[in-house]
């Protein structure tokens, strides 16, 4: 692999350098404490206090007995299961079709599989409304058209507790892909190939070598995807309340409204961490012992498996799937940017380009929130990869007594739903002796925060399944921890390391509800516009706003692909 | 020792308290004011009033004075919340800010965070019970809640007359509100109306799978939309810019009253941009603005001279609904607790 003999006595050669990684561990248990202690300490303390400041248990007393909030939960947990396994169903067969067959256009389906990544679920959600609100929406007009059935009878309602799932899982099976299509990569093919020689089935080898191989990235995809719902907030905002129910966040949300219950929203933030901390564990134990190690130092590229007759319905599966997530809403968005009123059937009288004009002449905004946007999303990016990269070397290495640590602070924000960490944030970092609310600062901090655990999840998988071998080598020839960390195990995760930045990047543009409560004019995000925009119900600009976001981000993305993130030695 | 300190606090926040409770004297536009705004360059202005009225607004006060708005809109009750957040963080960000719930300002003007400002426009023409009487603010704007229907999918003579019409079977599904946890107006409205018709109507409302929307300005959009055929409540305004675009919504006043909600304004206690704040709010009760607001933006004024150019019968031929605002801040969390327990959010 990349390790030569060059490398290795360059590295021979910075024996006497002094091991920096001691003082950089303090360092980083210091930060991450700050960023993820801070905030739940504040929160800690609200819930058990009363408005006059006294101590109390009186908001968990509340949380325990109003049906209100626990009703919010179980339909947060529902929906968030609901979530996790509609995504991993779709995901995985479509990762393995993606990354190990020979299905058509692989990486047309990998484009738009992008596609569906960058793009803000709440984006999604509003597109979702225009095609499948239960009046106006596009596919239900079709389908009365076709049937010839009156104005009541609908096909599909958007503002239903399957259609909010559905529309969740539309944005976040692209965690389970991405993970397990690397994953795939990554399995060795001699095992496969001493399985094949061995007299196995095509399948009994996915089954037996491959599947377990790909089974810890799968999980971690699936309990991403099952965090990320628990915790959303712009989803279902758009389509629970109308429908008439909240989930966990939305209740949280509307616990602000005046007048404010800060004791109370804080005290039902923690049941969620406690949730998070059982579903980490659970994932811990279903994995068990077992342990896989993928890259040793030697091994043969990926097989691929031919579909033959199962081809194209393979591909019409794939197509199927991915027209629900990307190609239906971006066409529904593209309609109500170019008309004035998306209820009006489309012709050629009716195009406008007033929803242009409005977003970027007219409507203040826009400029500098695009620009916000991109120096908060680009900055905190590159901050979080190098961040988790260090963090998951000394974890999943077991460098130093108690390193284990890092590793539950840079996931214990996961358990945080946006709009309590805004909250905790803001009671941290909005005072007289640390104020950076209003700035962007305080945004940075939160994207940081909110982005770690993503991205560690990510890197510290790949690194798992990394043998220490090579590593090891590098050390006996008397490289310090970190020099090993730069020169050999960086590289080595190169694809990770990409990977884990656009995730970052497009976790920060995705993000509106810790953003939300921390913006102010001048510090407005895109994602917060657009929501200002649907409260008002302005979806022609919504529109116009949303693919323009898809094109930035897509620009970076490919960017990000090219730029040779790690430079070598 | 502690009571002692206590009484003289408790004397001086007299004395203070009576040396303000006179209204300021009123002040025009004055070239001086005009240049001292100039150079402020800048005045920031939260609001819940439609954003493309709001920048529509914005943009008249540049082109006439040179001095950028900064808009801030959202939801009255989430720029309450702002507020709110930041002054009590002592970030003094915003310059100027209207909402469309009278709570909000007999609250910021309790807590000391409002400047007593009063433009000479509004001291000679507004109504008295449209300002406060200290000067701290006053009504930029006034809107009725009202029900309206799209023409498309209601005929005229199917058409509900009164809230109560709203509870027959026929409207089941075909029903859109906005929330009163998140709107001002909605807010206003939902107090009205549960004194009016009482809390069973709306216990009954519940029953009738009503779509639930956040902002006063969403259910007239949901209606262009044909998503839902009928408002239950919403910002007339709204309608009528709905129907200056040509999608055809019809506005009723119901039988039983229409609830009137007033949108006051005020200048802050330390603005950021003190003569740009003290221009721009002389500047939004004068004509100029206040119609503008109306032909642009269907806003009811309180301007006499202001020409409502919409056709719509004008407020004295309209049965209003008036609230309370002390009753209303009484009220918040029982409506807002009743609010969920019939409609679920």
């Amino acid at each position: 692999m990349s390790l030569n003999a060059e490398t290795a006595a360059e590295t021979a050669g910075l024996r006497r350098s002094i091991d920096l990684s001691r003082p950089i561990f303090g360092l980083l248990a210091l930060a991450l404490c700050v960023l993820v202690i801070l905030p739940i300490f504040w929160l800690a303390v609200y819930s058990l206090q009363n408005d006059a400041g006294e101590w109390t248990f009186e908001n968990f007393v509340i949380l325990a007995t109003d049906p209100t909030i626990l009703r919010a939960f179980g339909l947060a947990l529902l929906m968030a299961l609901g979530v996790g396994i509609l995504a991993t169903a779709i995901a995985a067969p479509m990762a393995w079709l993606a990354a190990r067959t020979d299905l058509p256009c692989r990486s047309g389906v990998r484009i738009l599989v992008t596609a569906s990544f960058v793009t803000p679920p709440f984006l999604g959600a509003i597109a979702w409304e225009i095609l499948a609100a239960p009046n106006s929406g596009i596919i239900n007009g079709i389908y009365r058209w076709l049937f010839g059935l009156e104005a009541d009878a609908y096909f599909v309602n958007i503002y239903s507790f399957p259609g909010l799932i559905f529309a969740i899982a539309c944005y976040t099976f692209p965690y389970v892909f991405t993970l397990v299509a690397n994953a795939l990569e990554r399995v060795p093919s001699d095992l496969e190939d001493a399985s094949a020689i061995l007299g196995a089935s095509q399948l009994t080898t996915l089954r037996k070598i491959v599947l377990p191989m790909v089974m810890p990235a799968m999980l971690a995809g699936s309990l991403i995807a099952v965090l990320q719902a628990l915790t959303m907030f712009g989803t279902p905002a758009i389509l629970a309340l109308p429908a008439g129910f909240h989930v966990i966040t939305t209740k949280i949300w509307s616990l602000f409204q005046f007048p404010p219950q800060p004791g109370l929203a804080a005290a039902a933030a923690l049941p969620l961490l406690l949730i998070t901390v059982i579903l980490l564990r659970g994932q811990k134990w279903f994995l068990g012992r077992k342990g896989y190690t993928v890259i040793g130092g030697k091994s043969g590229s990926a097989r691929i498996t031919n579909l033959g007759v199962w081809k194209w319905p393979a591909f019409a599966f794939v197509a199927f799937i991915l027209s629900l997530a990307v190609v239906f809403p971006y066409a529904a968005l593209l309609k109500a940017a170019v008309t004035t009123n998306i209820g009006e059937p489309l012709s050629f009288a009716s195009l406008t380009w007033q929803n242009f004009n409005f977003v970027f002449f007219e409507f203040d905004a826009t400029r500098l929130a695009i620009w916000n946007t991109l120096v908060l999303g680009i900055s905190t990016a590159c901050i979080v990869t190098i961040l988790v990269v260090v963090i998951s070397y000394l974890v999943v290495r077991k460098s130093f007594p108690g390193s284990s640590i890092l590793g539950f602070l840079a996931t214990a924000p996961v358990a945080i739903p946006g709009i309590v960490l805004g909250v905790g944030l803001f009671l941290s970092y909005a005072n007289p002796v640390l104020m950076l609310y209003g700035t962007l600062w305080i945004l940075l901090i939160a994207f940081i925060t909110i982005e770690m655990p993503a991205g560690y999840q990510q890197i510290s998988s790949s690194l798992s399944g990394m043998h220490p071998e090579v590593e090891e080598a590098s050390r006996i020839l008397g490289a310090s921890r970190l020099t090993t960390l730069r020169r050999i195990t960086a590289p080595l995760l190169k694809t990770s390391v990409i990977a884990a930045w656009c995730f970052v990047f497009i976790g920060t543009i995705r993000e509106l509800s810790a953003t939300i409560l921390l913006t102010i004019a001048n510090t407005k995000l895109v994602s917060v516009i657009i929501y200002d925009l649907n409260e008002s119900g302005n979806l022609g600009a919504i529109a116009v706003l949303g693919l323009t976001l898809l094109v930035v981000s897509f620009a970076v993305v490919i960017i990000a692909h090219r730029v040779p993130l790690i430079a070598r030695g | 020792m502690r009571g002692f300190f206590a009484l003289v606090a408790l004397l001086a926040g007299l004395i203070a308290g009576s040396a303000h409770a006179a209204a300021p004297v009123p002040y025009g536009i004055t070239p001086a004011l005009i240049a001292a705004a100039k150079k402020e360059g800048t005045v920031t202005y939260y609001t819940s009033l439609e954003l493309v009225a709001a920048e529509h607004l914005a943009k008249a006060f540049q082109d006439r004075y040179g001095v950028k708005v900064r808009v801030e809109r959202a939801g009255s009750e989430r720029v309450f919340q702002r507020i709110g957040q930041e002054y009590l963080t002592g970030i003094h960000n915003v310059d100027v800010a209207d909402t469309s719930d009278a709570v909000h300002f007999t609250y910021f003007k309790r807590r000391g965070w409002l400047s007593q400002a009063v433009p000479a426009e509004m001291a000679r023409l507004w109504p008295a019970d449209m300002r406060d009487p200290e000067g701290y603010f006053a009504a930029f704007r006034a809107d009725l809640s009202v029900i309206a229907y799209n023409k498309r999918l209601v005929q005229p003579q199917d058409a509900p007359k009164s809230f109560a019409d709203l509870l027959q079977p026929k409207w089941k599904g075909k029903l859109v509100k906005g929330h009163p946890g998140y709107s001002g107006t909605i807010m206003t409205a939902t107090h009205t109306l549960s004194k009016a018709l009482t809390w069973d109507y709306f216990a009954k409302l519940g029953q009738q799978n009503v779509m639930q929307v956040q902002s006063s300005t969403d259910p007239p959009k949901k209606l262009s939309l044909g998503e839902r055929a009928v408002q239950v409540d919403g910002n007339e305004y709204v309608v009528v810019m709905q129907q200056k675009k040509g999608v055809p919504l019809q506005i009723v006043y119901a039988t039983e009253g229409t609830p009137l909600v007033v949108g006051n304004a005020a200048i802050f206690k330390t603005p950021a941009h003190p003569k740009a704040a003290k221009l721009f709010y002389a500047w939004m009760f004068a004509l100029e603005a206040q119609q503008l607001n109306s032909d642009f933006g269907g806003v009811r004024s309180f301007h006499p001279s202001v020409k409502d150019n919409s056709g719509r019968p004008p407020l004295s031929q309209i049965k209003l609904l008036r609230s309370d605002t002390k009753e209303l801040e009484a009220n918040l969390a029982t409506i807002k607790r009743r609010y969920e327990q019939y409609f679920g959010t």
